[in-house]
């Protein structure tokens, strides 16, 4: 692949995407928490109900960022977090990988449960 | 290049003593951040029940009796459960405000002010947690 320039260095790119997922999920999680707290009440909670929103198309997409982004943000986190605590090495490389194919389960059973409500024949 | 400076551990005997405002809101951020992707594995897991509810017949959804709402309900059914959840709500609203203090630092916003905008950033959580007790405790007793 031929190179080129950029100013961005990896550990730049992901400094960038903490702070964009950040602001993203500002405002989601509020939303989440307002309609499901306070316009629906958690224990009125039913299967048909979830159901009713996960079949729309809009809230399908956003819930399916919302995942994606607080996955993101929230296990890159963590590995900042150890590297700050001083993780080096092959230590780090190990709990790299782990954090990765953990976020990958975490999204994989997400979406299948998303697709269980939307009713989309992929879980 | 970055370079990393040797600042000890924070775990270190006695070390809570000397911190300042700005190292309180960096260990608060630390610990609701593991709370909250604790969580999100956990709410990944209980939602999961929607998967083995979706192959039940419609009387059965319409009735409530699959497993996702009775795994909700029994749970929401619980005083703990309900307890957990404003301490929930807590921890995400902290991180949440104070991960807007921290985004508009990052912005050349504020910095001066740190201090007191960490403050304001636990009023409001406390604020905030108070006045959604009600909401999130109605229909637990």
């Amino acid at each position: 692949m031929a190179q080129r320039y950029s100013s961005f260095d990896k550990g730049g790119r992901m400094w960038l995407l903490q702070r964009v997922t950040a602001a993203f999920l500002l405002v989601v999680l509020a939303f989440h928490f307002f309609l499901l707290h306070f316009v629906h009440h958690a224990d009125e909670v039913s299967f048909l109900m979830s159901a009713g929103r996960m079949e729309t198309v809009s809230y399908y997409s956003l819930m399916v960022l919302f995942l994606l982004t607080a996955t993101f943000h929230g296990v890159n986190g963590v590995y900042n977090a150890l590297v700050n605590q001083g993780l080096t090495g092959t230590k780090r490389t190990v709990i790299k990988w782990t954090l990765v194919a953990a976020s990958v389960v975490l999204i994989v059973q997400g979406i299948r449960t998303a697709n269980a409500w939307a009713g989309i024949p992929l879980y | 290049m970055s370079q990393s400076y040797n600042r000890g551990l924070i775990e270190d005997f006695s070390r809570w003593r000397e911190f300042e405002a700005g190292m309180w809101a960096w260990i608060f951020h630390k610990f609701t951040g593991w709370v909250l992707i604790g969580y999100l594995f956990t709410h990944i897991a209980v939602l999961s029940t929607a998967i083995p509810a979706s192959g039940a017949e419609t009387a059965v959804l319409q009735a409530g009796n699959d497993v996702y709402t009775q795994t909700i309900v029994s749970l929401e059914g619980l005083l703990l459960v309900r307890v957990l959840e404003v301490g929930l709500l807590s921890v995400a609203v902290f991180h949440m405000l104070n991960g807007t203090r921290l985004l508009l630092v990052d912005l050349g916003v504020g910095l001066e002010s740190q201090d007191k905008s960490f403050y304001a950033s636990l009023i409001l959580t406390g604020a905030i947690t108070v006045a959604s007790v009600p909401t999130f405790i109605a229909g637990a007793f």
